[in-house]
């Protein structure tokens, strides 16, 4: 199970994971390139309903922080992917493609959607699990 | 921001874990679970919807039947008791103000359910129409709920609600399409007035529930208690927007506006052009050879659904209509919408492209509805 504490956010609604040592991904200054691990978190899942379609960016391409990369679309509406840094997609979840219901089913887990590669400094502006919850309360 | 309205039933939606969307100036459930889930059990089981939010008009008076003939597109007059009518109310330019269900309730008055974000212009329009007839137009949103129990097993479900008590009015399987029937609603030793209508907006049997707002929790309590083993279970409003979609029917705001006449929209049959005067009749006889655009099916492969406001275009890309409401549709698992295009691009199996946020996605224009059930 996903300790979501450890993850990072956007004010987008991904959340980033820091691969292989998840010691590092509350706060704690890291270095050099890393892969991180993006998803939608719950609250974005549910806000969009049934996923039905994902169209993510191809392995190998790059993206920039701030773009639109993807869309994912449910019954109801469709949503953006934003990276939410700057990296070069190292995989992509063809599970999830091939089943899109799996976002709503494991948002933090099997419904991940892309790796990345991308400079760890990069990771300090986002968000932590207490400021996104804090965001997504005000929301409502 | 103006405050949201409620239903009386919205703290059983939160308890039932709804997630909540402004729908015509209310805080509407749009789903429960799942919005595939709650689709595909009303159209194998049944589904409940609360659609308290629309609103009731009651018509009284001497003159009740010649007033919606003057003041709604079709022949209101013509109806039997407890029986139902769909009519267009209609702005003298052949506009639509809203679509309506018109329930005749007595020899001198009749029922008029419109949709909840056209509540004041449907009373405004109404009230000032009667100025020449006696009747009295009374807005009875605030003390009527209405639930709606839709899906194949709806009637075996209403039938084993023993709270339900039609006695000797007529049984819930002798009341035909639009039609209704009474009953009263027996709950913690009181004795609630309610009705049956067979009516609905998702394309399966079912029946409409009408109550005195107070009564309608108890009500909703009981139908999802005696439901539950037929498969009944909540659904919100993105079920019934997919569900109507199949079913072909219009969504006011999407196919239907001001800015469109019956005709473009193939609702000229709910237009009794045979009556004598009728606000719109000028209006519609006067539009009919024109080039608007008019409604048409479309549908295509594939996953990618066109959304409303996506462009539509020839095979040479000319921008030639745009789409109104459109899903992956549950029921038949490829991509359905509903759209206007010009008439020189309506007729079924004609090619067109919708244009997918950049992609153009080869469509086929069909004949409405997407989904009928089997009977």
């Amino acid at each position: 199970m996903t300790d979501l504490d450890n993850l990072k956010y956007t004010a987008e609604h991904e959340w980033i994971a820091v691969d292989g040592d998840p010691s590092t991904g509350s706060g704690q200054a890291t270095t050099g390139a890393v892969v991180v691990t993006i998803g939608i978190t719950d609250y974005a899942a549910d806000k969009l309903g049934d996923v039905v379609y994902v169209d993510l960016p191809a392995a190998g391409s790059s993206v920039t922080a701030g773009d639109v990369c993807g869309e994912i679309e449910s019954t109801k509406s469709v949503g953006e992917l934003y990276a939410p840094v700057s990296g070069e997609i190292v995989e992509v979840n063809d599970a999830v493609v091939g089943d899109p219901s799996i976002v709503n089913a494991d948002p933090f887990g099997d419904g991940w959607l892309v790796k990345l590669r991308v400079d760890a400094a990069a990771l300090d502006g986002l968000l932590d699990r207490a400021a996104y919850v804090a965001l997504t309360e005000g929301d409502k | 921001m103006t405050q949201l309205r409620t239903t009386p039933l919205h703290s059983r939606h939160e308890a039932l874990g709804a997630s909540f969307t402004d729908f015509g100036g209310w805080l509407m459930p749009v789903r429960y679970t799942s919005d595939l889930a709650e689709h595909h059990s009303v159209r194998n089981a049944a589904g409940l919807f609360d659609i308290s939010h629309m609103a009731e008009i009651e018509v009284r008076g001497a003159d009740a039947a010649a007033f919606l003939d003057f003041a709604v597109s079709g022949r209101m007059s013509a109806l039997a008791a407890d029986q139902a009518k769909y009519t267009l109310l209609l702005e003298p330019s052949g506009g639509i103000i809203d679509d309506l269900i018109v329930y005749r309730t007595a020899e001198d008055g009749f029922m008029v359910v419109a949709n909840a974000g056209n509540r004041d212009a449907a009373v405004a329009a109404l009230t000032e129409r009667a100025a020449e007839f006696d009747v009295v137009v009374d807005d009875c949103t605030d003390h009527i709920a209405l639930i709606a129990v839709q899906g194949p097993a709806s009637q075996a479900i209403l039938e084993a609600t023993p709270e339900i008590r039609v006695g000797g009015h007529t049984p819930l399987s002798d009341v035909k399409y639009y039609r209704r029937t009474h009953a009263d609603f027996v709950h913690g030793g009181e004795s609630v007035p309610m009705h049956l209508a067979r009516t609905g907006y998702t394309g399966e049997d079912g029946f409409e529930l009408f109550i005195r707002a107070s009564a309608v929790g108890p009500l909703w309590d009981a139908v999802l208690a005696s439901g539950e083993p037929f498969g009944l279970v909540p659904a919100g409003l993105a079920a019934r927007d997919t569900l109507r979609l199949e079913a072909g029917m219009p969504l006011y705001g999407h196919e239907l506006s001001r800015e469109t006449v019956p005709s473009q929209v193939g609702l000229a049959r709910a237009v009794a052009a045979d009556k004598e005067d009728f606000v719109g009749r000028t209006a519609i006889e006067t539009v009919v050879a024109t080039d608007a655009p008019v409604l048409v099916g479309l549908v295509a492969e594939g996953r990618r659904a066109g959304r409303a406001g996506y462009a539509v275009l020839d095979a040479d890309g000319n921008r030639v209509g745009e789409i109104t409401s459109g899903a992956l549709s549950p029921t038949l698992g490829h991509p359905i919408a509903m759209a206007f295009v010009s008439p020189h691009f309506s007729a079924p199996d004609t090619t067109l492209f919708i244009d997918v946020r950049g992609n153009r996605i080869p469509a086929t224009v069909t004949a409405l509805p997407f989904y009928r059930r089997k009977k």
